[in-house]
């Protein structure tokens, strides 16, 4: 019978009383949609102005065009400031991560005498803003000699990439549960078996999420870059570069093709990463 | 059976690549900071003469920016923790089965480069932007006021940037905390709010530590925020070493600057660590 009192009560609440009562209750997750608005604006804006039919400067809207995209390298530099990103990403990647997961896996599964010391050494360069290691290297590269350029620069990337990827790797080894790998040992498997058969594959989502985070950070660096790269130029400096006279529509092309890439390339993992936990 | 000699093995590429390029050159840094110009040499030609003046000259000459550099990352910090701390909860203790989507749309607008982004809000709270005429239509500004090249523009650019940072430590923390603790509080007659106060901000301590570091650091360091979003009264110390090594070729100048920011960082990160009470990094 009670809830045919609570049907009957409902009519007596004002419609305001229940809307605010309403907003109350989900006064958490209306923030969170305004929340993640204003992490989108800037998005939502520069894949609006890859459609902008606007020439040289993209700053006032002058009609739409599917243009940029059929020609993204419309404007010569940006193409070429692209590769330089994506060449220097790659390299960056591919070291930091090796370097990175070595270093973690002997953090987080062995305990021997200067660990401390080893720790501090990683977390130093994640406390050390990004201007400080750019101009310290900078000045190491001119003591040697060295020109700035396309390897000065690959180098800057690991130095500050290697530390992100030992604390994701090490977050993913921390989180093994160590049964699993006993479990192998007492089936026969020796250590390097266990290793290769069981301990590589759990851990092997966090190096790929580590490579990720890697990659974007080299990918979207500007400050550490400037200080090493000499003449040559990554797609950051060459939007840095023309930000102050508008930057061309194709540069917004490039942004809003890497967003939806990179936004399928996790969202894809994460249906992987599902499917496995299930058939499990 | 293990040997003992594994994990140094493991060690060994990396920690000789970051002590070359990464304590090697710090060590470098502080060597240049007390060089002085080479008497009638060219411009970029210094030698050692164990200079430390250059500190005292350095810092007097920019502590403006000095001081702005702390104020603007300051208060860009706790701005992102007001704004990122109610994000996390929500994902962390609403998402539901939404968690991990919404995760995603943490880090997604990472993935438009930063600069790009920068740009896009010069552009929207510029003059040709749609904010400044529909504020001035209704009056709350004056038509002599403008958003950009204003310090309120650079902070706000500098909350934006780096608000993915403070969001991910803080629901990693959240996340871990056990629902019951809650639903004990509340058992104990605790009320929303102080069930908040005393139990789910205090769990979440690790989380707002880590956020707040990983925002004031590269806030602190920054200057990308102050060229595109500010005017020349806004320059933060970033600005300054970068226009003294990159532009004027001054470097023991720019050294004894960069290195000044590294010891004062590393002095109120260890004391904030300190008072925080918690070792727990990242």
């Amino acid at each position: 019978m009670s809830h045919k009192v609570k049907d009957a009560t409902i009519p007596h609440i004002p419609t305001g009383a229940r809307i605010s009562r309403w907003i109350g209750r989900n006064l958490i997750r209306i923030y969170a949609v305004f929340a993640f608005t204003y992490l989108f604006i800037p998005v939502a804006y520069t894949f609006a102005f890859s459609f902008n039919d606007s020439g040289k400067s993209n700053l006032i809207w002058k009609g739409f065009t599917f243009g940029n995209w059929q020609n993204p390298c419309g404007a010569p530099e940006v193409c070429t400031a692209l590769v330089n990103s994506i060449k220097i990403g790659f390299l960056a990647t591919f070291f930091s991560t090796i370097l990175g997961t070595m270093i973690a896996f002997a953090i987080g599964r062995y305990s021997f005498k200067g660990r401390s010391t080893s720790n501090l050494m990683i977390f130093l360069p994640m406390a050390t803003p990004e201007i400080v290691l750019g101009a310290s290297l900078l000045s190491l590269f001119l003591v040697f000699k060295i020109n700035p350029g396309f390897w000065p620069t690959v180098i800057a990337h690991v130095v500050f990439c290697v530390s992100f990827v030992v604390v994701t790797v090490k977050a993913r080894i921390a989180s093994l549960d160590p049964r699993l790998e006993q479990a192998a040992m007492d089936l026969y498997a020796n250590e390097r078996e266990t290793f290769r058969r069981v301990t590589l594959p759990l851990v092997a989502p966090g190096i790929a999420a580590a490579a990720l985070l890697a990659f974007s950070l080299s990918f979207d660096d500007y400050i550490i870059t400037n200080f090493n790269s000499g003449t040559l130029k990554t797609f950051p400096e060459f939007v840095y570069a023309s930000a102050a006279r508008g930057i061309p529509a194709q540069a917004n092309v490039i942004g809003s093709a890497m967003f939806f890439l990179a936004l399928a390339i996790v969202i894809t993992g994460q249906i992987v990463g599902r499917k496995r936990k299930v058939s499990a | 059976m293990r040997k003992i000699s594994t994990p140094y093995l493991l060690l060994l590429p990396g920690v000789a690549f970051l002590f070359t390029f990464f304590i090697l050159p710090i060590i470098n840094l502080a060597q240049t900071s007390t060089q002085t110009p080479v008497g009638g040499g060219d411009t970029g030609e210094f030698e050692q003469t164990l200079h430390f003046s250059n500190y005292l000259d350095a810092f007097l000459e920019n502590k403006e920016q000095f001081g702005r550099s702390f104020v603007y990352a300051t208060i860009a910090t706790l701005l992102a923790l007001a704004i990122a701390y109610p994000l996390a909860y929500a994902i962390a203790l609403k998402g539901g089965k939404l968690k991990n989507f919404m995760l995603i749309l943490v880090i997604a607008p990472f993935f438009t480069s930063f600069l790009l982004r920068t740009v896009a809000w010069k552009q929207i709270l510029g003059e040709e932007g749609f904010v400044v005429p529909t504020l001035r239509t209704i009056g709350i500004i004056s038509d002599s006021t403008t958003l950009t090249s204003t310090s309120f523009a650079v902070v706000m650019g500098m909350t934006y940037n780096f608000l993915p940072f403070m969001t991910l430590p803080l629901y990693a923390s959240i996340d871990r905390i056990d629902p019951r603790t809650l639903e004990a509080s509340g058992d104990l007659y605790a009320n929303g709010f102080t069930t908040f106060r005393r139990v789910t901000l205090p769990l979440s301590m690790p989380g707002v530590v880590a956020g707040t570091l990983l925002t004031f650091i590269p806030a602190a360091g920054d200057y990308v925020n102050a060229a595109i979003l500010g005017s020349p009264n806004t320059k933060m110390i970033g600005n300054v070493i970068e226009s003294r090594y990159l532009k004027i070729v001054d470097y023991p100048t720019a050294a004894a600057l960069s290195f000044t920011l590294m010891i004062v960082i590393l002095i109120l990160v260890t004391v904030y660590v300190r008072k925080a009470g918690t070792e727990e990094l990242v």
